[in-house]
């Protein structure tokens, strides 16, 4: 069964007819040619398809694109802006925190994601004190950054440079 | 001796040249293509581990909306070459593993395809199967070669000789059995080729994800019987590979099968990461029998190390696990063997540095028990086993700076104070210490294209960057082979349609095309000069580049690991891992750091969290996905440092420069394991360290 969906994407509004099967991931990329958010592995396991949606990040291939109608999302492509990198990207970039690069934009997107979550006080798992405001450490960034996995282990360089665009 | 390059370039730790389109995600992966009207493919997989398919009931997959060709073993097109059993996709009923291809749905949509394929009712004749392996497996057998060419047994001295004769004055024998887990190579991008069939030219264009434009055509041309004009890769970026891209897999023969079926229509193929664990290739599990005899001073008397993996019934693979034994350290009396049991399992293949990272599991634990054994500190031990010359060929080594390494780690890792079981609150802490090493080798054929245009140098060579950084570094060899700046120089790579290059694998990318690239660099000048003129053009191969055989080239390294068992639940945690490498001269700290921090995180979790589960009564990995199929995460790993010495090889290349992608994650398992029992007391001979093995020997 298809349907008519309105996506608002990387600023733009996309009109698209979808099979109600249809994941936001491949409604990006099949439906919309939008690659950014890459596929690893389609259960949510590895979060190389994380999206910015609404203002959050969330994993788009458990996402049915029948289910958001009128949404607002982002990829990592709609990050940058007039050409200019988003924090987050060139501080990727200055620190290496890649290689293959398949992981990369979901990694991004999640770091604006946790950045953002930081913003409001938001606690983790290894947050000590759950009255104050979360420091944005090297164990507070890993641990929320952790449902981003990279094969090339780029892990210790993800880290730093989510702190450092966080300006931590 | 080689005419090493004055390094300008070299040396610069350059921003990666493919890293905007990277960090936006618009780098073009294989499957993502643009193409005018896809058609999206779905494989349908065997069931059972060993029979026959006796129907294909396709009826509702082909009654199916949007469905356009289903393709089964008793309607697919004839290959011109089922010699390569891997790649005789859809050609015979028979089933050698669970998980096999025995059709593929083609349809308007990757939903109805998958749908489609779903609704395919298969019956088999089921045979009884044998997925087992065991070290008595009663059907062992001795390769003719293990992979690379290397022999399969060597021996020198007598071993057993050794081990008899009761070891004189304190010296020591040592016999251990040590055991690694089955390992999937899970790039992050899944497996993916877009194909399309242009039927009145007759010419198929390739869209895939590989290590090696060339050797993918040259695969895919053997088995559809085409010429290579007839067939062009693409493949500018990889998501990753560690191996599994470096032969191309069946899906890839199916997705051309696809296109064939469909001419003029672009389909797409990419497996799901469930189908990964049965098609792409994956390390054999190793047993590992070792012997060590020393003298007091701890003098290695012998080293053996005999094998036993598994391979598929249908193809065989020998990983190489036996042969750094043969040439880490001295000792007058040495063996070493492989033995394989062929199973209905499916194809094992290449996993980053195939042989040296299983075998520098037991052989660097083995040694740090030898150690222990003698009250001897683990470093001082392999300085003391320290060969004049490589033991298996006599040659002297180009570079060899294993014990700078060791003692370097050790002053920078405060070895020296390495705390013995010492309890911090609840955790025992511990450090351990394992050598690294990988031949450095070159492909040999590789022909690099250079021409100057508008102002600008253009070097043209099929080669691949899966993250390694090629797109960058080949442009700083080439601008210093030139004498040029950087900034003025392009060098294009991941297409048929430049000259042809060698696979990425066995860390010779950088060796073998850099090489190429060298040597048209120097054609260009001698021929053209300072000052050429739009259209001049060269070519260079690497056949043309110095090569010295005189020596025995090798890198090598030394990590150091500090673990944490926690005492009462044995949860194992490493918060430090350093290691030292001399790696002849690095081209570009910036990446290679990358590439070694890589490797031994990959290392850390092969030690820590990788174990495709067996399930020998079906045949299958059980923990087929990513959330069960465990790797290292953000949160596992702590600080990890990866330093270089300053090392000069005048053997090896022009560049000065050994391969980085693969040492890194040799002797990270062998390391961990080495510091969990300084923790713990506890000796983990069968990878991976789980809390379970670990928490009924605490103190």
């Amino acid at each position: 069964m298809d349907a008519d969906i309105t996506l608002r994407v990387d600023g733009e509004t996309r009109r698209l007819t979808v099979d109600t099967r249809t994941s936001l991931l491949d409604a990006l990329r099949e439906r919309l040619g939008n690659p950014s958010p890459k596929k690893g592995c389609d259960h949510g396991q590895c979060g190389a398809c994380t999206i910015l949606l609404d203002g959050q990040r969330a994993l788009s291939c458990l996402a049915l694109a029948v289910a958001y109608d009128g949404a607002e999302i982002t990829t990592a492509d709609g990050l940058a802006r007039d050409g200019e990198l988003h924090p987050v990207q060139r501080a990727f970039l200055e620190r290496d925190a890649f290689q293959c690069g398949y992981c990369t934009p979901g990694q991004i997107c999640s770091a604006v994601g946790v950045i953002d979550e930081f913003e409001k006080g938001w606690p983790s798992h290894v947050t000590e004190d759950l009255t104050g405001e979360p420091e944005i450490t090297h164990d507070e960034v890993a641990e929320r950054m952790s449902g981003n996995l990279c094969r090339c282990a780029a892990y210790v360089n993800i880290t730093p440079a989510v702190q450092e665009a966080a300006g931590a | 001796m080689t005419d090493l390059l004055e390094p300008r370039a070299i040396g610069q730790g350059l921003v990666r040249r493919d890293g905007e389109l990277k960090v936006r995600g618009t780098a073009t992966y294989a499957v993502e293509t643009p193409v005018e009207n896809p058609a999206y493919c779905h494989p349908v997989q065997a069931t059972v581990a060993r029979g026959r398919v006796t129907a294909m009931d396709t009826a509702a997959a082909t009654a199916l909306d949007g469905v356009l060709a289903v393709l089964t073993p008793f309607d697919a097109e004839r290959l011109a070459s089922t010699e390569d059993a891997e790649y005789a996709v859809l050609q015979s009923d028979e089933v050698a593993f669970r998980g096999q291809l025995i059709g593929v749905v083609i349809a308007e949509t990757s939903e109805v395809a998958r749908q489609a394929a779903d609704s395919v009712r298969v019956t088999y004749d089921e045979q009884e199967h044998d997925a087992e392996l065991a070290v008595d497996h009663p059907g062992l057998y001795k390769p003719e070669k293990v992979n690379a060419g290397h022999e399969t047994d060597t021996a020198e001295g007598d071993v057993a000789a050794a081990m008899a004769t009761p070891q004189r004055d304190g010296g020591v024998t040592l016999e251990r059995t040590y055991s690694t887990a089955m390992y999937h190579n899970n790039p992050l991008e899944p497996h993916a080729t877009t194909a399309l069939w242009d039927a009145d030219a007759q010419f198929l264009t390739l869209w895939d994800s590989t290590q090696g434009v060339h050797p993918d055509r040259a695969a895919v041309c053997e088995v559809f019987g085409l010429e290579q004009e007839q067939v062009r890769v693409v493949c500018p970026y990889v998501g990753g590979g560690f191996g599994s891209k470096g032969t191309p897999h069946a899906n890839v023969m199916l997705a051309v099968m696809a296109a064939r079926a469909l001419p003029g229509r672009p389909v797409k193929l990419a497996l799901t990461r469930q189908q990964m664990f049965f098609l792409a290739g994956y390390r054999t599990p190793t047993i590992q029998q070792m012997q060590l005899a020393a003298d007091r001073r701890g003098r290695l008397q012998a080293i053996a190390i005999d094998v036993v993996e598994q391979t598929s019934r249908i193809k065989e693979f020998a990983e190489q696990t036996g042969v750094p034994a043969r040439m880490m350290y001295a000792s007058p009396n040495r063996r070493s063997t492989h033995r394989l049991a062929a199973l209905d399992v499916p194809v094992p293949s290449w996993m980053r540095a195939p042989g040296e990272c299983p075998g520098m599991f037991g052989p660097e634990v083995a040694m740090d028990e030898l150690a222990e054994e003698l009250g001897l500190d683990p470093v001082e031990l392999r300085v003391r086993n320290e060969p004049e010359v490589d033991p298996e060929t006599g040659k002297p080594w180009s570079s060899r700076n294993l014990v700078r390494c060791l003692r370097e780690g050790a002053e920078r890792f405060g070895w020296a104070e390495r705390p013995r079981g010492r309890r911090e609150g609840d955790w025992l802490v511990g450090y351990g210490v394992a050598s690294s090493v990988y031949p450095t080798m070159r492909q040999a054929t590789s022909t690099a294209n250079l021409r100057y245009a508008d102002g600008r140098y253009v070097a043209e060579i099929g080669a691949a960057d899966l993250g390694t950084g090629a797109w960058t570094i080949l442009p700083q060899i080439t601008a210093d082979a030139l004498g040029v700046d950087v900034g003025d120089v392009d060098v294009r790579i991941g297409d048929t349609q430049y000259p042809t290059a060698s696979v990425a694998g066995g860390s010779s990318g950088t060796n073998t095309w850099g090489s190429a690239l060298v040597v048209a660099a120097r054609a260009f000048r001698d021929k053209f000069g300072g000052s050429p003129d739009d259209g001049d053009e060269i070519s260079g191969d690497v056949d043309q580049a110095a090569k010295d055989d005189a020596h025995a080239p090798y890198a090598f390294g030394a990590q150091f690991v500090e673990a944490r068992v926690n005492a009462d639940t044995g949860e194992i945690r490493v918060p430090r891992l350093l290691g030292v490498f001399g790696v002849g001269r690095v081209i570009n700290p910036r990446t290679a750091r990358s590439q070694l921090i890589g490797g031994m995180t990959m290392g850390l979790s092969m030690a820590l969290h990788e174990n495709s589960v067996w399930d020998p009564r079906i045949g299958q990995v059980a923990n087929h996905d990513l959330a069960e199929y465990h790797i290292t995460v953000n949160a596992d790993v702590g600080e990890i440092e990866a330093v270089w010495l300053d090392e000069h090889d005048p053997y090896v290349n022009a560049m000065g420069s050994k391969g980085i992608g693969e040492i890194g994650i040799t002797g990270t398992a062998a390391a961990v394991v080495n510091a969990v029992h300084a923790a713990t007391g506890v000796r983990v001979r069968d990878l991976p360290v789980t809390l379970d093995k670990v928490l009924p020997g605490l103190p």
